[in-house]
């Protein structure tokens, strides 16, 4: 490629920043190609990706794809809000035209036969798949360090972690690698990220997005998700992919309101007068950093001066949602992940001995450190004589949690926590000790076991170390566009007050190739 | 204190197939036993009289019709195969036996 | 590692080990549904089809692929635990059993735990001399099959010795009921031929149902057989083994049999006998230990959570319940009696698996004697003949308006027969072969004698032959009038006008 002209370097610096509503306008008024838009995102991710490594994968497809919408604009066609905008894939989904591999060695190289189908839905959608993000492995971790492909680096600061286990889309998203991502949330894996990043996450109702084609960690609380800059990308990407899917049997047969059209309406509306928004009582204050809680009590305040209400609720059962998911992830996790066993796909480390010894010496090295101490840790909770006092009363603690959910939600509107105890952290801190890292998911882990939707957004940055915090809305399963109202609603005054988006005081990335 | 010792990390490891080296086995007996202890307060709550979710949002009878629908080619199913023959995966001598 | 073992067995006698021993029973069999697609997937549920091509992604437990549960399949299990007089759940659930197994393509199978669809029910079964037993149930659940691995390398074939092995998933998924009887005791010096009896009831039930093919060669119903032995007196149970995969009804009766001989003459020597699964061979006779119960038997059982409960409700139960064929023993009883047929005529039908179509014929008209004497006979030469089931053949008003037209005399058994064969190879119903072949007994004496007549001009011995009391030399004249009249003449006829003739 011949080296860009500073007017282009120019075009192609704007054309990343835009939001994707605003690339989406530019598209449909042809200002700018899908093609132009795909390949300054393609320059953006040669430019940075070798710092962030947000990307296991990019699409050698991808300006295809663009020239196929463009083709496709200039013939007429009706294409939908969001076609020719570029989407960055969480590589948890399955794709037909590049490798997933869940972050493990163990899938190094598949290639599925099927795409997933939200990834199916946004190419009908003619997003533009710009390629597959990094992740912890199997979709275990808060910090993209377990990816057995080395870790993602946040953009705020390249040593420090990206959030996770979808660390990568969220890099991606904040970095101005891709304008909308696609995440799986299973304990927070998009709202953390989101958190860390200054970047906005939703994780649906569970049932509200399809999981067909989503590498299955924990059935009962994965759940698919958009992954963006603002309140309303996260509409427009949900609108893409959410809906009623016959291929998952958990999948909600509801009539969906239009999220991008409840981001708009809170953003310009008044939805923020008379809203209950509940806080939990129990939350404790230790173990949420200082500039965590500082900030999320300033985006309180915000609320309140549009007379919101700010509500004290109980949910006593909440302390132990971590305990309760540790228990039931790693028990379906051990049960999911029994699939790779070196017969039918994926890796096989040696060809000699018996099945047994083959399929046993491969899960060894195929899995990584994490991986295996929850595969042990679920077939401990589901192993005969146990499983009544752990997996058992996992799901009973999921009962507890969902009633406390009701009460609240009899009477508040939302409930807001701050979306994570800390900013990011180090990378390698926390790496050897599980438990510490266990407790990062304390305040998102809640609305998966109950699967209610929980949005993360941007609430300022820490005042001891200048990070970015998140702000995390949750609502009564159903309910995702109370969420977009209230989350734009907020992002709206935010963005106001300082003056511009939240990212735009990230440092700028050493753009080498 | 939880139960966990080498010999039931050893047997877990036996029940998942994965040949946990001895290394393996120790790290993870003091790792799942500092976890479990944690975890273990579930059972504090979990009283009788409150009944198990496993599905978050309740649904019951969800079916399909008994209607043929697409397949995937033999190419497909084996396109990712780390061994095949005739039309088969392939695997090494089976030791074990049908359950 | 396994041995085969298979010369090693003492045996005590049948008798003597009754005579010490009280036979507990149990069975678990497995109903292969033949529903048009599988369990979970919209996969086709084939046979012998080229392998690894009748798969859904979920089949091979591909990354991202999700089960769904075929509504057919529930309505199929649903009247299956119906007539085995189980109570329906109102809410049942699927579970994931977890072992890791080549076969298996998510190495857990989806099937039923703690919430069965069907449970406690009971069997009548009949015996040959029409004593009944009734066998407890104890539950019917739903689940998936495996699929199918081929052993290459070594002497036998066997998993033992193998080089490697081959999987072919095509079976995989598809919809299986296992049916689970309670402890059977009492059967005493029976007890193999109940073991037989109840396979034979539980195929007789699924056929009438419907349900599946139940062809026990094709592994369409699997019997695994349970053995344990009591000394007279004692209450506890004793250890049991669990013979897997016997795949004849005449198997299960010798396994049983064995199993019982093997196991009393191990316990009558001071021995215990080893919780294991046994293998039967076919071959010779004879059962062989397998795996060992043990704490890797640990299924880790839990609630599918990729499927959701099967709540049926009360309208689909009473709607299935009505659609209930008659139970096997019943209808049996009932039409042996209407048809009054003996013991052997009757068990000649019903292993031929024609006594619907017996029945039907007799509905539309003809007598029993002469719907079995078709079913049984001429049609039943045809398609073993042809390699097809008789009942795919012919209906039984065809079959039964050939008879009528017997009956009529317009037929005799000869033309009947074409006429019967020409309904089978689609040429029209028997009137229309009839009216086209020009097909019809000649009745009219005059061209009888005129036939005759020729004959006798070409023998002009004959009659010299029957009036000295060579009857049989009628036969020959009888043969070419016959010839003449291109078989439609009756026979009986000409022999009377031809001895007539003699006599003058
Ligand atoms: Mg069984
Ligand atoms: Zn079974």
């Amino acid at each position: 490629m011949t080296e860009p002209t500073g007017t282009e370097r120019k075009a192609v610096s704007d054309i990343i920043r835009l939001s994707a509503a605003d690339l989406a306008a530019k598209l449909a008024s042809r200002e700018i190609s899908s093609v132009e838009a795909t390949q300054a995102h393609l320059d953006r991710i040669a430019a940075v990706d070798g710092d962030v490594h947000a990307f296991l994968h990019v699409n050698a497809g991808a300006l295809d794809a663009a020239a196929d919408i463009d083709r496709r604009r200039a013939a007429g066609e009706d294409l939908g809000p969001v076609a020719g905008v570029p989407l960055a894939i969480k590589d948890v989904l399955v794709t037909t035209d590049m490798p997933s591999t869940s972050g493990s060695k163990i899938l190094e190289g598949y290639l599925s036969p099927f795409d997933a189908t939200v990834v199916a839905r946004a190419r009908a959608a003619g997003l533009v798949p710009l390629g597959k993000t990094n992740m912890d492995e199997f979709a275990m971790g808060s910090s993209t360090e377990h990816s057995a492909y080395g870790p993602t680096h946040n953009p705020w600061d390249l040593d420090r972690i990206p959030g996770g286990s979808g660390g990568g889309s969220a890099a991606a998203v904040a970095a101005f690698e891709a304008p909308l991502a696609l995440g799986s949330d299973t304990g927070g894996s998009i709202r953390q990220p989101a958190h860390v990043t200054g970047t906005v996450g939703i994780k649906p109702t569970y049932g509200g997005v399809s999981r067909y084609g989503a590498i299955a960690l924990a059935s009962s609380l994965d759940q698919v998700g958009p992954v963006t800059r603002t309140v309303l990308d996260a509409g427009l990407l949900h609108d893409v992919i959410g809906g009623h899917d016959p291929r998952d049997s958990t999948s909600l047969t509801d009539a969906w309101p239009s999220f991008a059209d409840a981001a708009r309406e809170g953003a310009r509306g008044d939805v923020l007068k008379g809203l209950k928004v509940g806080v939990i009582a129990e939350l404790p204050d230790s173990g949420f950093q200082a500039g965590v809680s500082g900030s999320f009590r300033a985006a309180l305040a915000v609320m309140e001066a549009q007379g919101a209400e700010i509500v004290e609720i109980s949910a006593p059962h909440f302390e132990y949602g971590v305990a309760a998911y540790y228990l039931i992830l790693p028990a379906e996790a051990s049960s999911n992940l029994a699939k790779f066993d070196s017969v039918r796909f994926g890796l096989r480390t040696q060809a000699v001995g018996t099945v047994e010894d083959v399929m046993a010496a491969t899960r060894d090295a195929g899995f990584g450190d994490e991986v295996k101490r929850r595969i042990i840790l679920g077939t401990y909770a589901l192993s005969a004589g146990y499983y009544d006092a752990y997996y058992g009363s996992a799901q009973k603690v999921r009962t507890l949690i969902q009633r406390d959910f009701d009460e609240a939600f009899a009477r508040v509107d939302v409930i807001a926590t701050p979306s994570a105890p800390t900013t990011a952290f180090r990378l390698g801190e926390k790496i050897d000790d599980p438990l510490q890292m266990y407790l990062n998911d304390v305040t998102t882990i809640p609305a998966n076991l109950a699967g209610v939707p929980g949005i993360s957004i941007p609430s300022g940055l820490a005042a001891e170390d200048g990070l970015p915090v998140g702000i995390q809305f949750l609502a009564p399963a159903r309910e995702d566009a109370r969420l977009y109202r209230v989350g734009a609603a907020l992002e709206a005054l935010l963005v106001d007050s300082w003056g511009g988006p939240l990212l735009d005081k990230a440092p700028t990335l050493g753009e080498k190739a | 204190m939880s139960e966990i010792t080498p010999d039931l990390v050893r047997h877990l490891g036996v029940l998942a197939r994965i040949q946990l080296s001895d290394d393996e086995v120790q790290r993870l007996t003091g790792q799942l036993d500092a976890i479990v202890d944690n975890i273990a307060k579930v059972s504090q709550v979990a009283t009788p009289d409150v009944i198990a979710t496993s599905h978050p949002i309740p649904l019951q009878n969800v079916c399909r019709a008994d209607v043929v629908g697409e397949t995937l080619t033999q190419a497909q199913a084996l396109q990712n195969a780390p061994d095949a023959a005739d039309g088969r995966f392939r695997v090494t001598a089976i030791l074990g036996e049908e359950q | 590692m396994a041995t085969h073992g298979r010369s090693a067995d003492k045996l005590l006698s049948f008798d003597e080990a009754l005579e010490r021993f009280e036979p507990v029973l149990g069975f678990e069999v497995h109903v292969e549904l033949n529903t048009k697609t599988k369990m979970f997937s919209a996969a086709p549920n084939s046979f012998g089809r080229e392998p690894n091509t009748d798969l859904a992604p979920v089949d091979l437990g591909l990354p991202g692929s999700l089960p769904v549960v075929n509504e057919q399949a529930v309505r199929y299990s649903i009247s299956l635990g119906l007539a085995l007089g189980c109570s329906i759940a109102p809410s049942s659930r699927f579970a994931r059993k977890n072992y890791f197994y080549p076969d298996l393509g998510k190495n857990y199978q989806i099937s039923q735990y703690d919430e069965p669809i069907a449970f406690e029910g009971s069997v009548d079964v009949e015996l040959a001399d029409g004593t009944i037993v009734t066998v407890p149930i104890e539950r019917a659940h739903m689940e998936e099959d495996a699929g199918k691995l081929t052993h290459v390398g070594g002497s036998t074939g066997r998993i033992q010795g193998a080089e490697y092995s081959l999987v072919d998933y095509n079976r995989a998924g598809v919809p299986l009921v296992e049916i689970v009887t309670k402890p059977i005791y009492g059967s005493e010096h029976r007890a193999p031929e109940i073991a037989k009896a109840y396979v034979q009831t539980i195929r007789d039930i699924v056929l009438a149902l419907g349900i599946s093919d139940a062809k026990m060669e094709r592994g369409n119903l699997r019997c695994d057989a349970n053995v344990s032995l009591r000394p007279r007196g004692q209450e506890k149970l004793g250890t049991r083994t669990e013979t897997k995969n016997v795949n004849s009804m005449r198997s299960v009766e010798r396994a049983v049999r064995y199993e019982i001989q093997r196991q009393a003459a191990i316990l009558a020597a001071g021995g215990t006998i080893t919780q294991e699964t046994r293998h039967w061979h076919e071959d010779t006779g004879t059962t062989s230990p397998g795996r060992p119960k043990s704490d890797a038997d640990d299924y880790r059982y839990f609630p599918e959570p990729d499927l959701l409960p099967v709540v049926p409700s009360p309208a689909l139960i009473d709607e299935l319940r009505a659609a209930l064929p008659e139970g096997p023993a019943a209808r049996r009883r009932r039409l042996k009696a209407e048809w009054g047929f003996t013991d052997l005529e009757f068990q000649d039908a019903a292993n031929n698996g024609i006594l619907a179509e017996i029945e039907a014929t007799i509905v539309a008209g003809a007598t029993p004697a002469a719907a079995r004497k078709w079913w049984t006979g001429e049609i039943a030469r045809l398609a073993n003949a042809q390699g097809r089931e008789a009942a795919d053949l012919v209906s039984p008003a065809d079959v039964a308006a050939v008879q009528a037209l017997v009956d009529a005399g317009t037929l005799n058994d000869k033309l009947a027969r074409q006429v019967l064969e020409a309904v089978i190879a689609g040429e029209g119903t028997p009137q229309e072969i009839v009216d086209a072949r020009g097909l019809a007994v000649v009745s009219d004496d005059g061209a009888l004698i005129a036939a005759i007549d020729d004959a006798l001009a070409a023998q002009p011995d004959v009659l010299e032959k029957i009036r000295d009391g060579k009857v049989q030399a009628a036969g020959a004249v009888i043969g070419a009038v016959m010839k003449a009249m291109r078989g439609q003449a009756d026979a009986a006829r000409v022999r009377e006008l031809v001895l007539e003739r003699a006599a003058r």
